[in-house]
């Protein structure tokens, strides 16, 4: 049985590897080049210019653990191709090499995943199983994002599972040492760091005085010792103060360029809104000099009527929101459900947060480039899978309820507003893409970009309300 | 509950996967597959086509643009005919009209979006990202337009009276076609349309309805003369049927006039004088050219080796020597689906046919397999283990091809997804009284065949040929897919022979009872 489950396992990990490696030469964004800069850097430079290096403008600004995983991987680089690792040479380097090695350590990367997703899935029923691997390994999301546009999410995210199914087994310390790990690797996985800290308290720490003092003993001294094991040789050469500032840019602005479709989208909106607004009501509004995707200059606020928000802001926000997360995790720390905070105190760092990068629509300048179909088909195709799935699933069980004589749940449906919603999406995506720039061309070029992201943004708003409908419940 | 099947002696088979996939029902999971093998395709897209940055004569990508450019810019008369805008030498056509109506329409396309493509004369040698982007979307919605339906047709009808376990696997086997990707939407051709009306004139054979069969297949015809492959066994099929009909004359005069209606519609423009007519003929079968050309998997390229055909016979007679070879290589199946036919016959004599065709047929190109593996895919299972052997080989003998287009990367991608997807879910095979693992010796001699294969594959990436011979790999390709060929081509036609044999058995059960 189980060898039949890392069959299928395997067997879907396997299909989305070809498809990676049939994207090796589509389109790659200025990530690419961040990624082999990383990489020249790490391998040409001694630790300490690491973070100091300013001949690219693609400086390091991941914690050191990642730095070491491009030092890793830059032995290899030198091994296929010297240029790809050389600090001047290299720049904006794009030989066949590169593009194939650096896709390839992407595509072997995900084996973290897999082995998240294995370990995450091991003790659930088979269709349930099948229908998280599918969900996961060929998440459309991630495909694009990794293997197209650039970037390790999958091998982080990988880690991540990891820590969850550890805690999900009830072995906390493991779990709370990976997560250790992966803030080390990238530092924004600290989102959910409120949700970890309140539950290994609860769940491990809190355990009479003698074994929960050793406990807690025993997690700090683990999670001190990761921290020490990333950061410990910059604190030795004095120079954390500008790790620290390289991995929190707080100089960028609110938003990035193309707006992520979080909670700020309304703020803007509503703050336009009202400026237009009240100036046809005669009112005096000044137009803002800053704008939302630059930095803070000094006391200048990108917005017109509405307070401003900084950084602070949105980090009480965020903590607000994972609030009645943390006080379940505080009255009843179950394992069974420590995946479902965990996530939703994710989705709470996306709609509140600082910066938030959507990395989500990939914009070509070129209408109908062929990148465009594989993103339509992916989405079309995971849909259709999960939908397939999910039927599947619930008619299984409503028979096997049936069989039992019991009541049967409802069948899995798609209600009219969400449908309605889903159909609103393929519309939106209908006028921005195709329609506004055959009837508008150049002008308003702003609006498909907000129409995205206002559309999008209210999903996401939905299912981060029911997420919280779901834990409050 | 996933649905377990218990075979007759009592194990547990294991439990069906994928009935998720399929429990909506035929249609819906063909939707689902063909969500992704348009993904696949649009990602093979990608790479470059053949010919890519090679002046001045480039590959059948220019070629295929050149036509665009001729059909938009010339009047239909002109299109075949040698004149001071249609050089006939730099890639004149030599496909039948349907495909210059194809490319007249995809032409137009082009020409919308971007004209420098097609403009008359200055576009040759015209290469841009998105003149690229701009064919390869022709090619997509060629196939998703024509292929795709024609499948979708193939697959209700034949499964129609059998279990549904097996759909979804052979809707992957027929959609993700490996050679039809390669070709099609990486070196660049439009084989799907003429494979997709070939397909959908099966389908139709299938349904019964003939002369949709004969409306199909002339369509087919008249857009690659290549699709005369299949000729054969539509013929022998129809006609066997015919025979056993009340009045055979007027059923064959019923679609003798479907075939002469759709010609007549299709060749119009070249249909006003035999001039015209012959001038388009004699684009179509160009004898000049030798009876083979590069290193292809068959028998006169192979063994000229040891007998050289072009220098000991002229071309007439090896015009000849071919067609005898061609029509006694395809007779055996012929006559038996005249005398005895029935649909699963039809299937296997598509196969042989068009084996018999690519074995000995003059003038034939590597990208000819996949004629017979389009049926073969059909078949897929009925014959599974022969088939996955074959499609090892087919991709092997375009393997050079591949290597001169820089599709290596594909080529091994989609074998990998070829092997995932036959495995997913393997099909149950009768034991059949005939099989060549019966003889002793063949399991080895696959082996072996399949380590030296692999050998190849190496060798060709990594070493350089001697000087004497430059292309001793591409020698040793050839001979070991010829040979592997030709084994599938005994099997599968004393399998179709073995059919009549069981149902003239059957038949006579009947009649005794």
């Amino acid at each position: 049985m189980d060898g039949d489950r890392r069959h299928l396992l395997l067997w879907f990990f396997a299909a989305a590897t070809a498809v990676k490696l049939l994207l090796i030469p589509s389109y790659r964004s200025t990530d690419f080049e961040v990624h082999r800069n990383w990489l020249a850097i790490t391998h040409s430079l001694p630790l300490s210019e690491w973070y100091f290096d300013e001949t690219s403008q693609w400086t390091l600004d991941y914690p050191p653990f990642f730095a070491y995983f491009e030092r890793f991987l830059s032995f290899f680089a030198r091994l296929l191709d010297p240029k790809i690792v050389d600090l001047h040479k290299g720049l904006d380097y794009s030989a066949d090499s590169v593009v194939y090695f650096q896709r390839i350590t992407v595509i072997f990367s995900d084996l973290s995943l897999l082995l998240g997703v294995y370990r995450l899935t091991r003790k659930v029923e088979t269709l349930k199983r099948n229908l998280i691997c599918v969900l996961v390994v060929w998440s459309p999301g991630l495909l694009m994002v990794d293997h197209v546009h650039f970037q390790y999410n999958g091998f982080l995210l990988g880690w991540l599972l990891l820590s969850v199914s550890f805690l999900q087994d009830g072995r906390d310390l493991i779990g709370g040492f990976l997560f250790a790990v992966v803030l080390c690797f990238k530092h924004l996985f600290a989102v959910a760091a409120p949700v970890y800290f309140v539950y290994l308290l609860r769940h491990y720490c809190w355990a009479g005085l003698a074994t929960g003092l050793r406990r807690l003993v025993a997690l700090g001294s683990v999670v001190v010792a990761v921290f020490a094991a990333a950061f410990g040789p910059f604190i030795y050469n004095g120079q954390i103060q500008q790790v620290i500032s390289r991995m929190f840019p707080f100089g960028r602005g609110l938003c990035h360029a193309y707006w992520a479709p979080n909670f700020w989208v309304f703020y803007i909106i509503l703050d336009k809104g009202l400026a237009f607004t009240l100036r046809k009501l005669g009112f005096d509004v000044q137009v803002p000099s800053a704008s939302f995707t630059g930095g803070l200059v000094g006391d200048s606020s990108p917005f017109a009527v509405l307070p401003q928000i900084t950084p602070l802001t949105t980090f009480v926000m965020v903590l607000l929101a994972i609030t009645p997360c943390l006080i379940k995790a505080w009255k009843k720390p179950q394992p069974g459900l420590v995946g479902r905070w965990i996530a939703y105190a994710y989705t709470c760092g996306f709609l509140f947060g600082w910066h938030v990068h959507e990395k989500a629509s990939l914009h070509f300048t070129i209408p109908l480039a062929i990148e465009y179909p594989i993103k339509v088909l992916l989405l079309l195709l995971h849909s259709m899978v999960m939908w397939l799935g999910f039927t599947a699933l619930y008619s299984d069980e409503k028979a096997l309820k049936e069989k039992e004589g019991g009541e049967s749940k409802s069948k899995f449906e798609i209600g009219c507003i969400e449908k309605g919603y889903l159909i609103g999406l393929v519309l939106v995506e209908i006028v921005s893409q195709f329609l506004h720039p055959y009837f508008l061309g150049d002008r308003y070029a702003f609006m498909p970009l907000m129409l995205i992201s206002t559309y999008c943004a209210v999903g996401i708003m939905y299912s981060w309300i029911w997420q919280l409908l779901k834990i409050l419940t | 509950m996933p649905k377990k099947n218990h075979s007759g002696d009592g194990t547990a088979a294991p439990i069906d996967t994928w009935w998720w996939l399929s429990h909506k029902g035929t249609t819906t999971s063909f939707l689902c597959i063909s969500l992704f093998a348009l993904l696949i395709r649009s990602a093979v897209s990608m790479f470059p086509y053949s010919g890519a940055g090679t002046p001045p004569k480039f590959g059948d990508f220019e070629a295929q643009r050149h036509w665009m450019e001729i059909t938009t810019n010339l009047p239909a008369i002109d299109w075949y005919r040698n004149g001071t805008h249609n050089d006939l030498t730099y890639w004149g056509l030599d496909y039948p009209p349907l495909t210059a109506y194809q490319s007249y329409i995809h032409g137009l396309l082009l020409r919308f979006f971007n004209p420098d493509s097609v403009s008359l004369f200055s576009s040759r040698g015209h290469e841009s990202y998105i003149g690229k982007l701009l064919m390869r979307w022709t090619v997509l919605s060629s196939d998703a337009l024509i292929f795709f339906p024609a499948a979708l047709f193939f697959v209700l009808v034949y499964h129609r009276n059998r279990a549904k376990s097996q759909v979804a696997w052979h809707i992957a086997i027929i959609l993700l076609n490996p050679c039809l990707i390669l070709i099609d939407h990486g070196h660049f051709q439009y084989n799907c349309i003429s494979l997709g009306l070939t397909v959908g004139a099966i389908a139709a054979v299938l349904c019964g309805s003939e002369v949709l069969t004969c409306v199909f297949f002339t369509l087919a015809l008249s857009h690659k003369q290549m699709s005369a492959y299949f000729a054969p066994a539509f013929f022998s099929h129809l006609l066997g049927k015919c025979l056993r009909r009340k009045n055979p004359i007027l059923s064959l005069l019923k679609l003798g006039i479907a075939v002469i209606a759709t010609f007549v519609i299709v060749w119009w423009p070249y249909l006003h004088s035999v001039d015209d007519f012959l001038m388009v003929l004699s684009r179509l079968a160009p004898f000049e050219r030798g009876i083979y050309e590069d290193y292809v998997a068959n028998f006169w390229c192979t063994t000229s080796i040891l007998i050289k055909w072009k220098k000991l016979f002229t071309t007439p007679s090896l015009k000849f020597m071919s067609l005898a070879a061609t029509v006694l290589a395809s007779l055996p199946s012929m006559v038996h689906q005249i005398f005895s036919p029935s649909n699963e016959g039809f299937l296997y004599g598509l196969l042989n046919s068009s084996m018999a065709f690519y074995l000995f047929s003059f003038q034939v190109h590597e990208k000819s397999i996949l004629m017979p593996f389009l049926a073969a895919t059909l078949l897929a299972l009925k014959i599974p283990d022969h088939f996955n052997h074959l499609t090892y080989y087919a991709l092997f003998s375009m393997f050079p091809l591949l290597c001169r287009d820089n599709l290596l990367l594909p080529y091994l991608t989609l074998h990998l997804l070829f092997t995932l997807i036959y495995h997913s879910q393997l099909p149950k095979t009768k034991a059949s009284s005939f099989s060549f693992t019966n003889f002793p010796g063949y399991v080895f001699l696959l082996r072996t065949h399949f380590v030296i294969s692999l050998v190849l594959h190496v060798v060709y990436l990594t070493i350089q040929p001697p000087q004497k011979y430059p292309f001793l790999f591409d020698a040793l390709i050839m001979i070991l897919c010829f040979s592997y060929f030709v084994m599938f081509a005994i099997y599968t036609n004393y399998t179709q022979w073995n059919f009549s044999s069981h149902f003239r058995s059957a038949d006579k059960e009947k009649k005794q009872i």
